[in-house]
């Protein structure tokens, strides 16, 4: 009667659902949440979950405290993940903040819904991309993962963990609401083909132990709670010892660190799938479900003879800049197609540099991008007429 | 003076091994109220007999967040007003690990309110200590949740429109298992209601009324240091195990002492297990041997 930590297998699940269970999968064992539409089912499919393989679910008061209930799971050595929408993701910026700066591994689900305020939560969009790279205060780096399936959640979810635990910080997956929604087709591999990563733990004794002192790849090994390091932390600016250090010198340190271990590993976080990039003249960037109809709209295109290409960002943040540098130096033009008013788009430019004309193909949420859209923009791009 | 440079030339102390020392100066200011309850958590933590490595403290923001920074366990400076949450996961992660959260009394009970009455509801395991020193110390003395109606501060300089919490009457309203009030003059007292709070499973919760010499004293005219720990003290009436509603905090009358709520209650985790237990053949099948409590 014991249930199963990893469902291997094929499933017909939605995308909170995959969400949920490649959290379980990467080893997730403490949920803390608010219901939202239209994340509520992650929520849901954890609390049937958890119990059965001994984990702990939690319903908070509000997102804020879901939040911060997260940060204090992972100091205690659980990996642990909430999820939210829109409004939730607005109360949960500042405890984000608190995560960045006290480097703590944990995974923060936003699947989106149209905005501004309440909007229409029932309804995708993609407006939350800038929140997710600028929305807690201060200056920082994140990183944000954008599936494109119900089976890339999972997959999403699962490297979502292992990025987190080695980078030590939260680590957001931006879904929408059609892939939260959407049922599909979802494969979990056996569960010794699930690559694991664990946080790195310290390799010296209390005396000599410096909390934030990083290894060479700027990663500090981490003591949990419990592990004997007695262990400051403090949200506060600090020094190697996790002590806090009220001055300009520190600041500077600090935020180096937590700035330069995302961007100096860049290569390594970002991934991104290309399609028909070799000869493409036109190039479709996009994410999440825009992904999908940029796919067909790209391939519309080239039954019509156009040499259209597509990049699907897995990882939005950090943004692939170098490979958008290369693309635009050869390509006629760039299309962004993404559900906000230009968010991404404008990520597209700053790394294009004139190189290409950069095009956006949006809406402000409530409906998917019909391909016919972005195959219009292609079109015309192709034609030179812009 | 004490100084960093004259700090390291002084002889041991007999809790330097729950004292961050190499931090010491602290930050507060002289004649606060904090530093006589942070000796009485530390002296509670010492004769607790625990394995230091086996409790945690957890603070919010402000004068009394400051705590966790001294103190030689695993400790968590968070956000302001969310100790708790921040308590509440860490807890049960770790639900062998004893965890006391402090917190100052506009941290506890203004932005962190809702978290407050909600952990006392689901009567999380955690001993909660409040510093009430009646405004916001670290910004400099503005009204808050606990501040007495009339009182002088920087945010209300003509006397507070509002009234204040009475936050033992509300702990034990929300479910609290352990509720006393003592003021920063009793220490015998305080020491040995920080012990109970610490045995107690479930939400424990003790209430210090401190001086703030350099703010709430100072605008409201009432002396040194000494003198307002003495007029708290002289204010105080203990009436122990009285109905909550009825320990009045209120510095112009009175302000009940004594320990009002010392009850049994389900935590959070023992009806996690219960449900689960009860309703989950996959929790049975995981944990066998797991009785009733």
């Amino acid at each position: 009667m014991s249930a199963k930590e990893v469902k291997t297998g094929i499933h017909f699940i939605n995308g909170d659902e995959a969400c949920c269970e490649g959290a379980l999968a990467a080893g997730c064992r403490f949920f803390a949440g608010y219901p939202i539409t239209p994340a509520t089912e992650v929520a849901e499919s954890m609390s049937r979950r958890l119990p059965e393989i001994g984990g702990i679910y939690i319903q908070m008061e509000d997102e804020i405290a879901s939040m911060a209930a997260i940060l204090g799971a992972s100091w205690g050595g659980v990996k642990s993940m909430t999820s939210t929408s829109g409004p939730g993701f607005s109360l949960m910026m500042e405890n984000i903040g608190l995560g960045i700066c006290t480097e703590t591994p944990c995974v923060v689900c936003n699947v989106q819904r149209a905005g501004p305020s309440t909007g229409l939560p029932t309804l995708v969009a993609q407006g939350d991309m800038m929140q997710a790279r600028w929305g807690s205060h201060g200056h920082y780096e994140i990183i944000a993962l954008c599936p494109s399936s119900p089976q890339e959640m999972f997959d999403f979810t699962v490297r979502a963990f292992n990025l987190s635990e080695y980078y030590r910080l939260p680590v957001i997956i931006l879904a929408d609401e059609t892939i939260g929604h959407m049922t599909e087709r979802v494969v979990i591999p056996p569960e010794e083909e699930i690559e694991i990563v664990n946080r790195r733990k310290p390799a010296v004794s209390r005396e000599e132990y410096l909390p934030y002192e990083a290894d060479a790849d700027g990663i500090a090994p981490m003591a949990n709670c419990g592990d004997g390091y007695r262990i400051h932390v403090t949200g506060l600016t600090h020094d190697e010892r996790g002590y806090p250090a009220m001055d300009a010198k520190a600041q500077e340190k600090m935020v180096t660190r937590l700035v330069d271990k995302i961007r100096n590993n860049r290569d390594k976080i970002i991934t991104t799938k290309n399609l028909f990039l070799d000869d493409a003249e036109v190039v479709v960037v996009s994410y999440g479900i825009s992904a999908r109809s940029s796919m067909q709209a790209v391939q519309d295109a080239r039954r019509e003879g156009i040499k259209a290409g597509l990049i699907k960002l897995d990882t939005v943040w950090p943004f692939p800049e170098d490979l958008m540098r290369g693309v635009a130096a050869q390509s006629k033009a760039m299309i962004m197609a993404e559900i906000n008013g230009g968010q991404m788009v404008l990520e597209l430019e700053r790394a294009a540099c004139g190189a290409c004309p950069v095009r956006l193909v949006s809406n402000y949420g409530g409906a998917i991008l019909h391909p016919a859209l972005i195959l219009g923009s292609i079109s015309k791009a192709a034609k030179g007429k812009l | 003076m004490i100084t960093a440079k004259t700090a390291k030339n002084l002889p041991p102390h007999p809790m330097d091994s729950l004292l961050r020392t190499e931090r010491i100066p602290h930050i507060w200011c002289p004649g606060c109220g904090i530093g006589t309850v942070f000796s009485a958590v530390i002296h509670s933590v010492k004769n607790s007999g625990l394995d230091p490595n086996n409790i945690a403290m957890v603070s919010g923001i402000g004068c009394t967040g400051r705590m966790a920074g001294y103190i030689r366990l695993d400790s968590f400076h968070t956000t302001h007003g969310r100790a708790l949450p921040f308590a509440t996961g860490l807890k049960l992660a770790k639900p062998d690990t004893k965890i006391i959260v402090v917190s100052g009394d506009g941290d506890l009970l203004a932005i962190g309110g809702n978290h407050f009455i909600h952990a006392a509801r689901r009567n999380m395991d955690l001993t909660v200590i409040c510093v009430n020193n009646l405004n916001y110390g670290m910004t400099g003395g503005q009204q808050g949740p606990s501040t007495p109606l009339g009182a002088k501060t920087t945010t209300t300089v003509n006397g507070s429109p509002e009234e204040p919490f009475n936050f033992c009457y509300l702990a034990a309203a929300c479910g609290a298992t352990y509720v006393a009030r003592w003021t920063a003059m009793q220490v015998r007292s305080l020491r040995s209601s920080i012990s109970e709070a610490l045995d107690k499973r479930g939400f424990s919760f003790v209430e210090v009324i401190t001086p703030c010499p350099s703010s709430f004293g100072r605008r409201n005219r009432m002396g040194t240091a000494l003198e307002m720990l003495k007029f708290y003290h002289g204010r105080s009436v203990i009436r122990s195990d009285i109905d909550p509603r009825d320990a009045s905090m209120d510095i112009d009358r009175e302000i009940v002492v004594g320990k009002f709520v010392d009850i049994e209650r389900p935590t959070f985790m023992d009806h996690y297990e219960k449900v689960n237990r009860l309703n989950s053949p996959q929790w049975r099948a995981m944990h066998p041997d797991q009785k009733a409590r």
